[in-house]
């Protein structure tokens, strides 16, 4: 059984009085430990992809299985229960809560475990050593760079230790030097930690890093295996 | 409570503004529970009057004394049990900043008359025995620094000249209505050294039955029309009450005014809390995809609301609560006891629940339903 299972998707969204299809039939699976690359022209629909993963969004139709929970049938508040335990997602901006400082950025998904304040403490600052951050902990998001900000919200997505990361274009505002690092960390995350990754990225640099890469167009998604090599 | 630095967080990311609203729902309830005090105080200063005691002033005006032979006369109308006069002194005392009532009184009748001027018997004893003796309030006590035997010399002003009195006794009211800040000394001890200039200003009666109190101020008020001083004669009550309506409908505009400070005080911390949540629109979006649920949200908003109505609550409400009893600032003795009743801050704690739904209620109600998916659309 794959971990993520994506059966007879329809996605459609209703603007007014027109409705848009995203996807018809989407059928395809994402194993434990792959590192996919999706990617594919704006507004193709990766975005979606994503959210219904994640259970932000819901198929008009069809099932979305995660690691063999139906995220597609469940409630509202059990889905943010599941998404806290099984979920990081990173975006490609406005990750941060301004207000709080590195340290309690990343804690965030902890607050929602059982986990004792000591425990929170010590798994926060594992997380921020992973992505390269332990001497910025009491950095607010204003006083650190695009990259670092990217490597914070990273770290806040692997903390609750989630089986499943989900990016949605996260070096799309970074120069080349910042994609790197976060791409990296990103390779190591799979190969070192064996997360599974989901990655949308118009950067054929982010795509080359992943195991596979897969391009939506129109609502069809065509594999394309290894298919750049760096 | 795990999540209190976030919510903090959240209040400390407009530092003045979050100030400021507080400040105003301080000042909202200050305002209330000052407002409020001036009427409960008025109020409570005809309720706890006995309803067996009349007053018998001047027709023409209350500052305007009546004969001395009034007091036999008085005596002898049917139903009357007592009669104790009183006269106001208007004296000085020091620089003159805190102002407390001064009476001259004759002594046995009007503290006999007076059972809620509770006094230690050998105190009230040396009080009786001495010309120039007084006794006065614990509430002076505390403020002055006074104790049994000290001598007290304030400057008359209506009846000019240092005096000088011994304090011979301390007195505790039974209830906390009838004031602490009373100074009360012997008649004769003004009369002797003023003879013309001075006769009781107002008499007390005791009477035997509550109910014949119409037909005793009646018979009195009858006996000295076509005298050379008419007099007015009332309950206890109707004459603490006549203080009352020297302020006009105070009650009214007190409650009035009230109302509007602290409405117009709600929509402002309500407008201030909606505009911090419409900035935090992203904010809120990616808390739910953390795993936040619609529930938790709407709890650390509401609670970022009853932080800010309770802060401002506690600061109002403690600051009408402290004013009289820092500044010494009271009626003087014309009125009972000047204090935030509980009721008083208990509608104030109302209120500011009250507020803190009103104000926080909109907001938490529409991050909850944020639907995540539209949220981050619109910021990337
Ligand atoms: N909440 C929504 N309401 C209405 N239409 C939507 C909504 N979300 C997505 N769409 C539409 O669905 C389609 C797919 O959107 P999606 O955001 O998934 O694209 P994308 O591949 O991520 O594009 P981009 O590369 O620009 O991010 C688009 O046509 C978009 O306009
Ligand atoms: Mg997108």
């Amino acid at each position: 059984m794959a971990l993520v299972e994506i059966r007879e998707v329809d996605k459609s969204f209703k603007r007014e009085a027109q409705t848009v299809d995203v996807y018809h039939g989407l059928t395809i699976d994402f194993e434990q430990g792959s590192y996919t690359a999706l990617m594919g022209p704006s507004g193709s629909g990766k975005s979606t992809l994503l959210n219904l993963v994640a259970g932000l969004d819901k198929p008009t139709r069809g099932t979305v299985r995660v690691n063999g929970a139906e995220v597609s049938a469940m409630t509202a508040s059990q889905l943010a229960d599941w998404r806290a335990r099984t979920i990081g997602f990173v975006f490609q901006s406005y990750n941060l809560l301004p207000v709080l400082t590195a340290r309690q950025n990343v804690e965030l998904p902890l607050l929602l475990t059982n986990l004792r304040k000591a425990e929170r403490a010590e798994r926060t600052a594992i997380a921020l050593d992973v992505v390269g951050l332990a001497d910025r902990m009491d950095h607010f998001p204003r006083q650190l760079s695009g990259g670092q900000e990217q490597r914070v919200a990273i770290a806040r997505a692997i903390v609750a230790d989630p089986v499943l990361i989900l990016l949605d274009e996260p070096t799309g505002q970074l120069d080349a030097k910042s994609s790197e690092e976060v791409l990296d960390l990103m390779r190591r995350l799979n190969e070192e930690f064996h997360k599974t990754i989901m990655m949308v990225t118009h950067d054929a640099r982010a795509a080359a890093q992943a195991r596979r890469v897969l391009h939506l167009e129109k609502g069809v998604l065509l594999e394309r295996e290894e298919a750049v090599v760096s | 409570m795990k999540f209190l630095p976030l919510v903090l967080a959240n209040l400390k990311r407009h530092m003045l503004r979050t100030a400021l609203t507080i400040c105003s729902v301080a000042l909202a309830l200050f305002l209330f529970a000052s407002l409020r005090t001036v009427s409960t105080t008025l109020a409570s200063g005809s309720e706890v009057s006995s309803a067996s005691r009349m007053i018998t002033q001047n027709a023409t005006a209350f500052v305007i004394p009546l004969p001395q032979s009034y007091a036999t006369r008085l005596g002898s109308i049917p139903h009357v049990q007592a009669v104790t006069w009183a006269n106001w002194f208007g004296g000085k005392y020091g620089d003159g900043k805190k102002f407390f009532a001064q009476f001259a009184v004759e002594p046995e009748s009007y503290l006999k008359m007076y059972p809620e001027f509770q006094i230690p018997e050998d105190q009230k004893q040396a009080f009786l025995k001495e010309r120039s003796a007084a006794i006065v309030g614990e509430g002076l006590v505390r403020a002055f620094g006074w104790k049994v035997g000290d001598n007290v010399t304030m400057q008359g002003t209506i009846f000019p000249g240092d005096w000088t009195f011994t304090i011979r006794g301390i007195y505790h009211p039974s209830q906390k209505e009838y004031g602490d800040d009373s100074f009360m000394f012997h008649y004769d001890y003004l009369y002797e050294r003023e003879r013309d200039r001075v006769t009781p200003g107002w008499f007390i009666l005791k009477i035997d039955d509550p109910n014949a109190a119409p037909l005793v101020a009646k018979t009195i008020d009858d006996e000295f029309r076509n005298s050379s001083a008419p007099t007015k004669t009332g309950t206890e009550k109707a004459f603490a009450a006549g203080f009352a309506s020297m302020w006009g409908n105070v009650n009214l505009l007190m409650s009035t005014i009230g109302m509007a400070v602290v409405f117009a005080i709600l929509l402002v911390t309500a407008n201030a809390m909606m505009m911090n949540q419409r900035e935090r629109t992203s904010e809120v979006a990616v808390m739910k995809t953390v795993g936040f649920s619609d529930a938790r949200v709407f709890g650390l908003i509401i609670v970022e609301a009853a932080l800010i109505s309770m802060t401002g609550a506690a600061l109002g409400l403690g600051g009408a609560i402290l004013l009289p009893i820092v500044t010494g600032f009271g009626t003087g003795g014309f009125l009972p006891g000047f204090h935030v009743t509980p009721g008083t801050a208990l509608v104030g704690g109302s209120i500011a629940l009250l507020l803190t739904v009103a104000s926080g209620i909109v907001p938490a109600w529409q991050a909850a339903k944020l639907p995540v998916v539209q949220a981050l659309r619109r910021v990337e």
